[in-house]
């Protein structure tokens, strides 16, 4: 079980998508999620569509992937379709009983909704299927770093969120060896109802709490031995600089936003 | 005249909680004094509590000593910039490999430490694939620390240090937690980081095994240093080992209960010594 733990959801490749810069990859992510909503009939939506199916296959991520990725929303999608085409009415009318109505314009908000959000997911999970933990945690470090004249600890808090990631594995083995050390002692964790179940963790989590206590204390040591102070004055190994494919998918998504601009003006609106 | 790396001078140290007085607390080194030289492979050897993880974790300024001096190439572990200036000198390795790894990626924990004291991206990274050589571990830059070895860990600690090109290394029960392959990688590349690179290193240990392999060893029992010579010297003294409860290598033993006279400190020797002792009786 351990060995086959994958750091959020990344999925390992070598596309132009993977080897682009982390920083241009959040800010256009967080552009391109604001333009989603700027659409605001179909023919702009669809160029938006185009798009992330154009990125989608750069990235060479396998479809089944993405669909995976919008699977846990299904349940939201379904949800918003109901209320869109039953609260929503207008133009020509399909269906009408007792109270109920499906208008025209019910259900070209529920599709475009749709729509919408599944844009939405797919582009943030192309964000972290195409970047390591690590990456997006550095992007964020260099991204947030002009905040430094607020007197925030941006660096600090990159830290800790390595560490944090760092040790996930970590701490899961240690579970693991707990939890096999009380089941040696006979401990029952999987037998009874959930409050004598939740009961059964306590003997886990206790001896798991004191242990990441202990770590912490260790490693705050063989930090301070290799000379960490509070990230001033630091450099990295890893320089980060821009590629001629991180301009070209920045000019891509600056002519995607004009072209959704002026299909909203051209065309008629939806919602 | 050989270079005084690390002098201790008559330095004690007691660890003590709230409320107890300073006086009342055992001492976990008591007048301590030891002058450590450039390029020396010394190993401290001691039992459990015997006071030697305290002394080497005052090697490189984590703790002050309570009274007395330890001085690092001129620089005494008075104030907290003096530490960071002896930490740049003398790099540490702890015994547990998975509590001093920072970083998710090999290379990334490697560059770690140049990263702190301010060095130039391309320097560091000349330092960091120079260090992975040294220790064998290049090919493996890339993997993520959790899928490594605790032999393998240990060595990418120890290339984080080599790294930061301090010039003495201290490393606590490096290979207290290593299976027997994962021991002899550890000790293999803390030689060859003696002997090739001019490093200082100082092991701090309770194999014999490895103290065996030294050219200084410190005997150290209830935060007293008991004795300070060669391994060959240290190891003749069964009955010095033997009151501090510290085992004898068993070539060594062997050949001793057999009556050779030499010190024999490793099997190969010890398999001469043997072979020689039985010819010369046969003849």
């Amino acid at each position: 079980m351990v060995s086959d733990i994958t750091f959020g959801q990344y999925y390992h490749g070598n596309s132009v998508l993977h080897r682009a810069d982390p920083r241009i990859k959040l800010i256009l992510t967080f552009a391109m999620i604001i333009v989603i909503f700027l659409c605001k009939n179909f023919f702009s939506l669809g160029l938006l569509a185009a798009f992330i199916i154009l990125v989608t296959l750069l990235s060479k991520v396998p479809v089944r992937m993405i669909l995976k990725s919008i699977k846990p929303v299904l349940i939201i999608l379904a949800f918003t379709a109901i209320l869109n085409i039953f609260y929503t009415h207008g133009g020509r009318t399909y269906f009408e009983w007792w109270k109920i109505a499906v208008t025209e314009k019910g259900v070209n908000t529920a599709v475009f909704t749709i729509i919408r959000i599944i844009i939405l997911v797919v582009m943030s999970s192309l964000l972290t299927y195409t970047t390591t933990p690590t990456m997006l945690t550095d992007g964020l470090e260099r991204i947030l770093s002009p905040l430094k004249i607020f007197h925030i600890k941006v660096s600090s808090l990159a830290m800790m969120m390595t560490l944090a990631l760092r040790f996930i594995p970590t701490l899961i083995e240690e579970i693991e060896r707990i939890m096999n050390a009380q089941k040696a002692r006979g401990a029952d964790l999987e037998s009874g109802g959930l409050i004598t179940r939740a009961k059964a963790l306590v003997p886990i989590f206790i001896p798991l709490m004191v242990s990441a206590f202990r770590r912490a204390y260790e490693l705050a040591l063989a930090m301070t031995c290799r000379c960490y102070t509070d990230g001033n004055g630091r450099t990295r190994m890893k320089q980060m600089k821009l590629k001629i494919t991180d301009y070209v998918m920045l000019i891509l998504c600056i002519a995607i936003t004009a072209g959704v601009i002026v299909l909203n003006i051209f065309f008629e609106k939806v919602i | 005249m050989r270079e005084k790396l690390i002098e201790i001078k008559n330095v004690s140290y007691s660890y003590y909680t709230d409320g107890e007085e300073e006086a009342t607390a055992s001492p976990a080194l008591s007048d301590i004094n030891l002058d450590i030289f450039k390029g020396e492979f010394v190993a401290v050897l001691g039992h459990n509590g015997s006071g030697k993880s305290t002394l080497a974790k005052l090697c490189n300024a984590i703790f002050e000593p309570s009274t007395g001096t330890v001085t690092v190439d001129g620089i005494t572990s008075d104030s907290e910039e003096n530490g960071d200036a002896i930490r740049r000198k003398v790099g540490m390795v702890f015994q547990n490999p998975d509590n001093q790894i920072v970083a998710t990626i090999v290379e990334d924990d490697v560059a770690f430490g140049p990263e702190n004291l301010g060095v130039d991206p391309a320097e560091i990274r000349r330092r960091v694939d120079s260090a992975l050589k040294d220790v064998n571990m290049y090919d493996m830059r890339d993997r993520e620390p959790h899928n490594l070895s605790g032999g393998q860990k240990q060595r990418v600690a120890i290339a984080g240090v080599i790294a930061m090109q301090t010039e003495c290394i201290v490393l606590d029960e490096p290979t207290a937690m290593l299976d027997p392959m994962g021991r002899a990688e550890v000790m293999n590349t803390i030689k060859r980081m003696n002997k090739e690179m001019g490093i200082t290193v100082i092991l701090v240990t309770h194999f014999m095994e490895e103290a065996v392999q030294a050219d200084r060893v410190i005997v150290m029992d209830s935060g007293r240093i008991i004795a300070d010579d060669t391994p060959s010297n240290i190891f003749s003294d069964i009955e010095m080992l033997k009151a501090h409860s510290l085992s004898v290598p068993e070539p060594t033993e062997l050949c001793l209960r057999l009556g050779i006279k030499e010190t024999v400190l490793d099997t190969d020797s010890c398999v001469r010594a043997i072979s020689s002792y039985l010819g010369g009786d046969m003849t």
